[in-house]
Formats: C-alpha cells, structure tokens, sequence
C-alpha cells in the first residue's frame, strides 16, 4: 500500500505544481462566488436558475479536471520516459494503475470539496440557510461518480494514442451518459429490433454516472436521499470502477513500455 | 560463489513492423554471470543489444525464450528489484520535483522507515554533491546534476547490485570524472557494479571484467588484462577486432 500511496502524493503534487489546472481551478471559483452571490429582483425562480447554473458548472469543471488529470497520468510517464526509473524499483503494473487511479480521484475530491464550500459559503450567506447535510451529500455522490470516471479514463489513456483523444472521447462518452443514460430503455421502445436489443444491452452495460446527480434535489431543496440508497450506489460504482481498473491493468500488463 | 546476476540461453525477438512484420533477434542465448563485488563493463556496439538485456534485466521486457535472475530470483518477479539499483542513460526523472522529493518518493517505494530516508537522503546528496541545491527542483538542474540526481536515486536503498546504463553518456569531462569516482568508491565499498558503455578508457580504468556483445551474442567476456594480453592489443583494438570491425580501404 505504501508505493499506491507515494505514487498518488506524486499525482497530487504534479497538479498543484501546474499551472493549467489553477486556471480552471480560480475560473470555476470565481464564476460560482460571482453567481451565488448575486440576487437578480429577489425572484426565486432566477435564484434557483442561477444555483443550477453554477452546479452545472461544478459538475462540468470537476469532470474536465478529473479527464484531464487522468488521461495523461500513464502516456506521460511512458512519453518522458519516468515509468522506467519506476518499474526499476519493486513496483508492479497493477501498483503503478492503483497509484494513479488514487492520485487523481483524491485530486477531484479535494478540487469538488472548494467548490462545494464556495457554493455553500455564497449561497448559505445570501440565503441563511444551510443545508449542510445535503451539500456534503451530493459532493459525497458525485465524488463517487469522479471515481468511475477516472478509472474510466485511465483504461481509455492506455487505449487511445493521445492524450487529446482520450479526453476528448472521454468527455463525450460521459456526457452522453449523464444526459442520455437514462433514457435509453426509453429510446429503444421505440426502435425496431435489431436496433432494440442494441440499446437495451448499451442501457445495461454502460455505468448510470447519471445515479449520483442530485443536483435537482439540492436546488429544489427536496432533501436528503436515503443513506442507505446511497450505500448501494457506491457499491455499483465500486463494482464499474474495479472493472475498468483490472481491464485497464489487462491492456497495461503486457504493453510496450516504448 | 554464486552469481548473483544470470541470464540463461537469454533470447529476445522484436516484431517488426512495415510492410512485411516479422521478428528480429535482439538477444541470441545470451549466458552472462556477475558475481558479488564484481564490476562489470558491458560493451558493444550500438544495437548490439546492451540495452535489450538491461530492459530484461529490469522486467521491462520479457524474455522470447531463456531466463534471467537476479540474487537468484527470476527478473519478472518484482521482488527481484528490491536490492538493485538502476541509472538510465537519460535523466528521466519527475522534473517537478526537487531532489530531496525524489528521494523521498523512491526511499517510500522501497519501504525505508522516514529517520532512515532522511539519513541516506543526506548522505546521498552530499555524495553526489547536491546539498546546496537539495530544495531546486530537478527541471532548473543541468545535464550533469540531473545525472548526480540519478545515482543518488539509484543508491537510495543502499543497493547490492547497480545496473548502470551508460552512466557517462552526454557528460562533460568533469562529470564523467565524478561518476567515475563514484563508481569506483562504491567499488571499494563491496558493491556489484554491471554497466554498459561506450566509453573503452573508463572501462579499462574500473572494470574487473568486461563482456562484449555484438548482434544479440556475447563475444567475450573476461578480465581486462587477460583479453589485452591474449589479443597483444588495447582494448580499443580488442573490441574492434572482437567485432569484427574491417577498417575500410583508403578511397
């Protein structure tokens, strides 16, 4: 454990020393004070508008920091040519994918947790209230969900050329999946077969990353999920995030290093 | 007394690629023993396969066919690394961080209690001369301390065995004459020392024995003074004739 640990300190420390990751950093900091705090004619509805606005923008930015973090954590060791000075050592593969998989999910954690307490600090200010239990909530789901999405990544870093690609499919196919996911039983009701059977079985394959969005809740102030459902959903994503992992070390196993 | 770096019947093939893909012989049977307290030049031209075997060595790459071992253990087991030290031919290393943090990062790798990383971390970095830039991070570094970076990374765990890829490669003379000193102190301190390189003088000066290989096959391999006798030759000239090297006519 001790060598996972190490190499996600090596992780963390290499975000915080770039600047590219500040730049989105400070911008999504700033557009969420900026949009929290501003009251447009006392209107509820605009309130609400705007509280959405600055979630999406929490969900959109955590998710581009996470793709980034992670698609080029393997290609740049191999490219710089770092993974050979490291696999010198006793350190496997599989140490070397776990290590980075728990680098970048604790980087979007900590980068989801100052966003979630600028948010809650500029709205709870304006509004006086504070629904802490429902804030740490979602930054709880939606971490999870970070986490099937990096180990998605990295599977994807090992597969596709460049980093480039990789995060840009990467951003499309998790998009898709938080806006379509859901309705795609629907869609395919509506299909003959064979395209039928095709999207059932997408609909059933895919990780519903769309499970652990309450941003709706949390603007609507509907309250708290159960825990319990809460549980499960981080079971699944425990369940989608080992299967990219060990697929991931499947296509690392065996890789040219060159 | 047992080796304790072996390859047996050693083979590796690349596959080719282009139009017709099919595999090249990197490494043909190659036998290499080392043993404790050895320091051992690996020479050859260039891709002759010096590095091939180092990349096997590593676990980089596995063996087509054959075997290699290290103190015993069979080089795709990690646990095979623990008491090996490796300098790669280029510093490639995490230029964002500073010497000490990498120090730290490897020390943590290979399990060292945090009182004892600190002690070799000071140790090394006095030894490789870093002290006054202990707190600079590696991508300010020359070529030079970059390299002094990487022996003092390939000694954090106070290592039996160092493998060492042309350590001297792109150096100034200065700093060839400081890994040069290195290598032979570690050599007074007992230490197996296995490195290939193109430089024949600095072979000469430390190596007990030397092996040379050319095309994938080990063409000799024993002590210095025994090939420069049995050829009546430098070693310059006892490379070039083992290589079979044909000067060619005056145009």
């Amino acid at each position: 454990m001790n060598t996972i640990w190490a190499l996600a300190g090596i992780v963390i420390k290499e975000l915080y020393r770039r600047k590219d990751f500040y730049v989105l950093f400070v911008l999504t900091a700033v557009i969420t004070i900026a949009a929290g705090s501003v009251r447009f004619f006392h209107d509820p509805n605009i309130v609400r508008y705007v509280k959405d606005l600055c979630l999406l923008l929490i969900w959109v930015s955590a998710l581009l920091i996470t793709i980034a973090t992670a698609a080029r954590q393997i290609p740049a060791e191999r490219e710089n040519r770092t993974i050979f000075p490291l696999l010198a050592k006793p350190v496997t593969r599989g140490q070397v994918i776990l290590g980075k998989f728990f680098g970048c999910w604790l980087a979007s954690g900590v980068a989801l947790v100052v966003f979630y307490v600028f948010f809650a600090v500029t709205t709870g200010s304006r509004e006086q209230y504070w629904p802490v239990a429902d804030y740490l909530q979602a930054f709880l789901l939606q971490w999870i969900m970070l986490g099937v999405v990096t180990a998605m990544t990295l599977l994807g870093s090992i597969i596709f050329a460049a980093p480039s690609s990789t995060v840009t499919i990467l951003f499309i196919v998790v998009a898709g999946i938080l806006f379509l996911g859901r309705h795609l039983n629907t869609i395919a009701m509506h299909n003959p077969e064979p395209l039928r059977s095709v999207i059932y079985t997408i609909y059933f394959i895919i990780p519903h990353l769309e499970l652990f969005d309450v941003r709706e809740r949390l603007v609507n102030d509907w309250g708290l999920v159960n825990w319990l459902d809460c549980g499960l959903a981080a079971l699944y994503a425990a369940a989608y995030a080992g299967l990219f992992l060990l697929l991931t070390w499947l296509a690392f196993r065996r890789k040219s290093l060159n | 007394m047992d080796a304790i770096l072996r390859t047996e019947n050693l083979c590796v093939e690349y596959r080719t690629r282009g139009l017709k893909s099919g595999t090249r012989p990197a490494l043909k049977g190659l036998n290499l023993s080392v043993h404790a307290g050895e320091v051992v030049g690996f020479l050859g031209p260039n891709g002759a396969g010096k590095t091939t075997t180092i990349n096997v060595l590593l676990g980089f790459i596995p063996p087509t066919n054959g075997a290699a071992y290290l103190f015993g253990i069979d080089v795709r087991q990690p646990i095979a690394r623990q008491r090996i030290g490796y300098l790669p031919e280029m510093t490639y290393y995490y230029k964002f961080l500073t010497a000490e943090e990498l120090l730290r990062f490897y020390a943590r790798i290979f399990g060292l209690p945090h009182s004892e990383a600190d002690r070799r971390i000071d140790v090394l970095l006095k030894l490789v001369e870093l002290e006054p830039a202990r707190k600079r991070l590696i991508k300010t570094y020359s070529k030079g301390m970059q390299q002094r970076v990487g022996i003092a990374q390939a000694l954090i765990n106070n290592p039996d065995l160092l493998i060492l890829d042309e350590p001297t490669s792109g150096l100034d003379p200065l700093g060839r004459m400081k890994v040069r000193e290195i290598i032979q102190r570690l050599k007074n301190e007992g230490k197996t020392v296995f490195f290939s390189s193109h430089e024949l003088g600095e072979v000469e000066t430390v190596c007990d024995r030397v092996a040379i290989i050319n095309e994938g096959e080990l063409k000799a391999l024993g002590r210095v003074d025994d090939l420069v006798a049995q050829h009546r030759a430098n070693l310059e000239q006892v490379f070039l004739n083992i290589i079979g090297y044909q000067p060619q006519p005056a145009l």
